[in-house]
């Protein structure tokens, strides 16, 4: 079992209205220092496999065909632990 | 195993059932009852389900009427027959205290829960509304709540496509930390394919289709029946997650399903969930059902029998299928990728009986859960406060100088001000039926394939009902029949939604019983009977009791929908009318709330017989067209009801030169901003005054010709002078700016 | 005309679609369901408006695997006719039929009004009875109408007068004020390269009958049906 930890983002290119608009309220919060904000999404997936380089395949061509629209977005694998080769 | 182990007097009373009630479950099981069924009978007997403290109450509610096809209290919901082999069916429901305690799902739940209530019953939704009242936008607080409960609705209602095409917002600091949501959905039914919800056929098999069962709402029928205390910010979990998507699969089969012979019944599970849902079918069947919880689709592990009856999961219906035709329902489920799964079987007998995994770990008689709760006639008085709210001095009040600047104000005023914001977030449009977009005194649809349209209010001022709930009850009623009334629709029936406080509590008690009683009165004289609603009590916050709030659901039908009269001027040149009486009655008033930080004196009286009267002219009217719109004059008074006449509509300004005509002697500031009852504000082309004054006339209703639609200002001479423009940018901009630019 | 609505699970503009063709347009109308595999010879297919599967990943994005959307591909490459309305606009961006991507509304709300458009082609067969500069009255209703795509995709839409329908005011002006939801280049419709594929963001389904407040919306069935 492998389990992989994916963050998806808008490219850098893309503007981020749900993140400009947390940045201007920390503005109104007096909460200052912060630069920039970006919202993403953040998925787990627990896979049923015991090679590393199978899973990391895997989760690659999920993340390309499904969880991904490499149009405005890009993702990032972040940790794919477990127990295997 | 901790507090599931048995029943103790702790547990008793922490599952809100008095000495009494537990000795009455004494007696009707002839033993003790074990956990599982000690729970099951603290959410039946909760107020929410049993209408234990009201019911005696609103029994004196009017229910028979003309086209009555399923009475109160009958079904999931009433219906009533329209003609052309159709039926309505529709209803008003509260989710209130889940609304405060997470105001985005709380409002979406409540309008998945009433949408469930109206397709249960085979009939397809189209049109959804709701009343909401906030504390004051100035407050943090009620701002989360407000754009919460707003997107709530919104997010659920939009992806069902079922459009939600109007209804009200106030503000009031006595919602302040309990806000009310209360959602209307009214649908349409063959009448030969209406679905019922009484169990029959001993065989027969129970489906369970829908989400999986979580923890999730544990409790929410008997967490609604507490007053909101600090520790309710902590009760998370008794707040339920909805899942619109899996609601709108839900509808489209369960609609398909009720057009075919396999059906026997079905209902949704909603408050109580699965405990509610088995023993009402079977109550209403006379007939016993058995359930085994182990084969009810999990989504959490480790649940015992107690949490899967006692549920609040969203998006679950219970069928019961007829023997044989199984496989039709179970193909319809699956066609919408839904997986119905049998739990259990219609049994003879009368009793409810729980397994698990085949060892029966509850069995009560149906009945006793669903019919015999304890019922109360609970102690009243007169509240004390009213005798300091009754005073009014209008000597002490000074006019203002300058009434346009007042205008302004109230124009500025959220409950009065443009909803726009609200409303723009909604699909209203959807289904291509919505006729009269959000903002006119009463929503209109079409029904494709007939000449025919249903017009639907939902009125209720507070404030009227906390001077005077019998009159305030009385209004609310013929407030919610005039809106539908001056579309040319003909009022049929109404739902409510009584929103209250503690009723232990003498003075609640006397508010609802007050407010029922001058209801009922109404609804009698306008022979629209009650088809059925809820009762929300115990809507109060640490800082008191919010105003008896009575939400009246007011549905219409109007034969030929040509024949519609729109609220808002249509046309330069057209002849302003007003109708009705006013008099100097300025008490509960916007104006004096507002302007002179009064909330007291007598609301406006409301004489029935002229009330009706005014009914029975738009009947006449608007086949005859010769009106071109028509807009009741209720908060804010003539001065409001003119401006949003030039607002709602093409934006043209208006004149009005004949205030000493309806004036009479009675102060300025009650002739432009009072609120005096049965009275509208109509146009129509000057070829007709004849006609309309004739019919004003044959109906014995005041009529006074008082100015004349055009131009680009909003004039009442010599009293009130501004720009239409002018005047439309606060009316919009009174949310927005006070949510801070968008709002967000 | 023969003319298809395909029905995704969460569509719900499935059966104003189907009203609009049949009532209103006058054309012979059937549901493509999304598990059928095999579309009968027809005309125009509709993607209609809803939330396909919840939109719960992104709008569209699961919708586009369903068994349907492959003869929805074999129609468009045939050179026949698609449109696709709202969430039947962001199902084509997801599958590919059309460039670019959908983005949140820029005010983060929902918006349901009506709005006006500029036609900015009349060579395509959704707006072949509309003159380039004309402006219709159409309702919007979504959360994701916010069109994005590169620079580069942008410039061969203009450059190819792909771009059908652009928000404006009234009388045509373009300006921040009058795009609801913050578009790249105002856009509301895109045309694929074979200009048989439309989507918009607009409801004409909305607008076909003077009770509805508008009936400009007629004007995209008559073009399809001359």
């Amino acid at each position: 079992m492998f389990k992989a930890k994916i963050n998806v983002t808008l490219k850098e290119s893309v503007l981020d209205p749900q993140g400009k608009t947390i940045l201007n309220a920390l503005g109104t919060l007096g909460i200052n220092g912060v630069k920039d904000v970006r919202v993403g999404k953040y998925f787990v997936l627990n896979l049923d496999t015991s090679n590393r380089a199978q899973a990391e395949e895997h989760v690659r061509k999920i993340c390309d065909k499904l969880l991904v629209n490499p149009v405005i977005e890009k993702y990032e694998l972040i940790s794919l632990e477990g127990e295997g080769r | 195993m901790g507090k599931f182990d048995g029943v103790t007097p702790e547990a008793v009373a922490g599952h809100g059932l008095t000495e009494e009630e537990y000795q009455r479950i004494l007696s009707l099981l002839g033993r003790e009852p074990n956990f599982t069924e000690l729970g099951i009978f603290s959410v039946m007997w909760s107020e929410h389900c049993s209408y234990k403290n009201s019911r005696k109450i609103l029994k004196r509610l009017p229910t028979e009427g003309e086209g009555i096809l399923v009475k109160a209290g009958e079904e999931n919901a009433g219906a009533l027959d329209i003609g052309d082999g159709l039926a309505l069916v529709f209803k008003i429901e509260s989710h209130n205290h889940p609304s405060a305690v997470e105001p985005f799902q709380g409002a979406a739940t409540g309008v998945g829960g009433i949408l469930r209530d109206i397709f249960t019953m085979g009939a397809r939704p189209v049109l959804l509304m709701d009343s909401l009242r906030f504390g004051p936008l100035e407050s943090a607080e009620s701002r989360r709540h407000f754009k919460g409960v707003v997107a709530g609705i919104a997010h659920y209602g939009n992806c069902m496509g079922v459009p939600t095409v109007g209804g009200e917002v106030y503000f009031d600091e006595a919602y302040e930390g309990n806000p009310l949501v209360n959602a209307l959905c009214l649908g349409i039914v063959r009448k030969g394919e209406m679905a019922l919800a009484k169990a029959s056929g001993v065989g027969n098999k129970v489906y369970y289709v829908g989400s999986a069962t979580g923890r999730d709402g544990l409790g929410g029928a008997s967490f609604a029946s507490r007053e909101l205390t600090e520790e309710s910010e902590e009760d998370r979990p008794a707040v339920q997650v909805g899942d619109p998507f899996m609601e709108k699969l839900l509808l489209e089969a369960c609609l398909e399903l009720a057009k075919t012979d396999a059906l026997v019944a079905m209902q949704d599970m909603g408050a109580a969930g699965l405990t509610c849902s088995t023993c009402e079918t079977a109550a209403r069947g006379n007939t016993g059902i058995a359930i085994d919880v182990a084969k009810v689709p999990r989504r959490e592990t480790g649940m015992i029998p107690y949490e899967v009856m006692l549920s609040e999961s969203q998006e679950r219906m219970l069928v019961i299928a007829k023997k044989g035709k199984e496989k039709i329902v179970e193909d319809i489920f699956a066609k919408w990728d839904l997986h119905a799964v049998p739990i259990g079987e219609v049994d003879s007998g009368h009793l409810m009986k729980v397994y698990d995994e085949g060892k029966l770990v509850a069995e009560i008689s149906a009945k006793a859960l669903a019919d015999e709760a304890p019922l109360y006639t609970r102690e009243e008085e007169r509240p004390a406060y009213l005798d300091e709210t009754g005073k009014l001095d209008l000597g002490k009040i000074p006019v203002p100088e300058n009434f346009t600047d007042t205008l302004k104000r109230l124009l500025d005023e959220p409950s009065i001000a443009s909803k726009e914001w609200v409303w723009r977030q909604y699909d209203h449009m959807v289904r291509t039926d919505t006729v009269f977009l959000p903002g006119h005194d009463a929503a209109l649809i079409r029904i494709k394939g007939t000449r025919k349209a249903i017009a639907v209010s939902t009125d209720s001022n507070g404030l009227y009902c906390y001077l005077d709930p019998y009159e305030g009850g009385k209004i609310a009623v013929a407030e919610a029949a005039r809106n539908v009334a001056v579309t040319g629709a003909r009022p049929l029936g109404l739902t409510n939604c009584l929103n209250f406080g503690n009723p232990m509590k003498p003075d609640i008690f006397w508010q609802f019983h007050q407010c029922v009683q001058g209801m009922s009165e109404a609804a009698r004289r306008f022979k629209t009977p009650v088809t059925g609603g809820n009762v929300s009590f115990y809507n109060e916050s640490p800082r008191g009791a919010i105003y008896p709030t009575p939400t009246i659901g007011m549905v219409g039908i109007l034969d030929d929908l040509e024949n519609r009269i729109p609220s808002f001027f249509q046309k330069e040149g057209d002849l302003i009318f007003l109708l009705g009486d006013t008099r100097n009655e300025i008490g509960g008033s916007a104006y004096l709330a507002l302007i002179h930080g009064l909330k007291q004196g007598l609301p406006p009286r409301c004489d029935l017989e002229k009330e009706a009267g005014l009914h029975s002219f738009f009947q006449e009217a608007a086949p005859a067209r010769i009106l071109r719109s028509a807009h009741d004059l209720s908060e804010g008074g003539l001065a409001v009801a003119l401006a949003e006449c030039s607002f709602g509509g093409k934006k043209i300004g208006a004149r009005i030169s004949n205030v000493e005509l309806m004036n009479g002697r009675i102060r300025l500031d009650a002739l432009l901003f009072g609120e005096t009852q049965s009275r509208v504000l109509i146009s129509g082309d000057p070829k007709h005054k004849e006609a309309v004054i004739r019919l004003a006339q044959d109906y014995g209703i005041s009529i006074y010709q008082i100015g004349r639609v055009g131009g680009r200002r909003l004039v009442i001479e010599d009293l009130i002078e501004l720009e239409v423009d002018e005047a439309l940018t606060i009316w919009k901009n009174a949310i927005p700016r006070r949510l801070g630019g968008q709002g967000v | 005309m023969k003319a298809a609505v395909v029905v995704f699970p969460g569509s719900n503009c499935d059966e104003d679609c189907f009203h609009a063709l049949r009532d209103v347009a006058g054309a012979e109308v059937r549901y493509f369901w999304h598990k059928e595999k095999n579309l009968p010879k027809c005309d125009l297919l509709v993607l209609p408006g809803g939330f396909s599967y919840g939109d719960y990943l992104r709008t569209g994005a699961i919708a586009r695997f369903a068994p349907a959307m492959e003869a929805v591909a074999r129609h468009a490459r045939e050179g026949r006719p698609v449109i696709g309305i709202c969430n039947g606009f962001q199902i084509l961006l997801e599958a590919g039929l059309l460039p670019g991507a959908m983005l949140r509304n820029q005010s983060l709300s929902f918006i349901c009004d009506h709005v006006f458009l500029r036609t900015e082609t009349a060579k395509s067969p959704f707006t072949n009875r509309l003159e380039k500069g004309r402006v219709l009255g159409l309702p919007i209703a979504h959360g994701e109408g916010n069109y994005f795509c590169s620079p580069d995709t942008l410039r061969r839409l203009q450059d190819e007068d792909r771009i059908a329908f652009r928000y404006s005011s009234t009388d045509g002006r373009l300006g921040d004020e009058f795009n609801p939801n913050g578009s790249v280049d105002h856009i509301a419709g895109i045309l694929n390269e074979g200009r048989n594929v439309l989507g918009l963001m607009p409801h004409p389904e909305r607008a076909g009958e003077s009770v509805l407040g508008s009936e400009d919306g007629k004007k995209i069935w008559e073009s399809l049906m001359a």
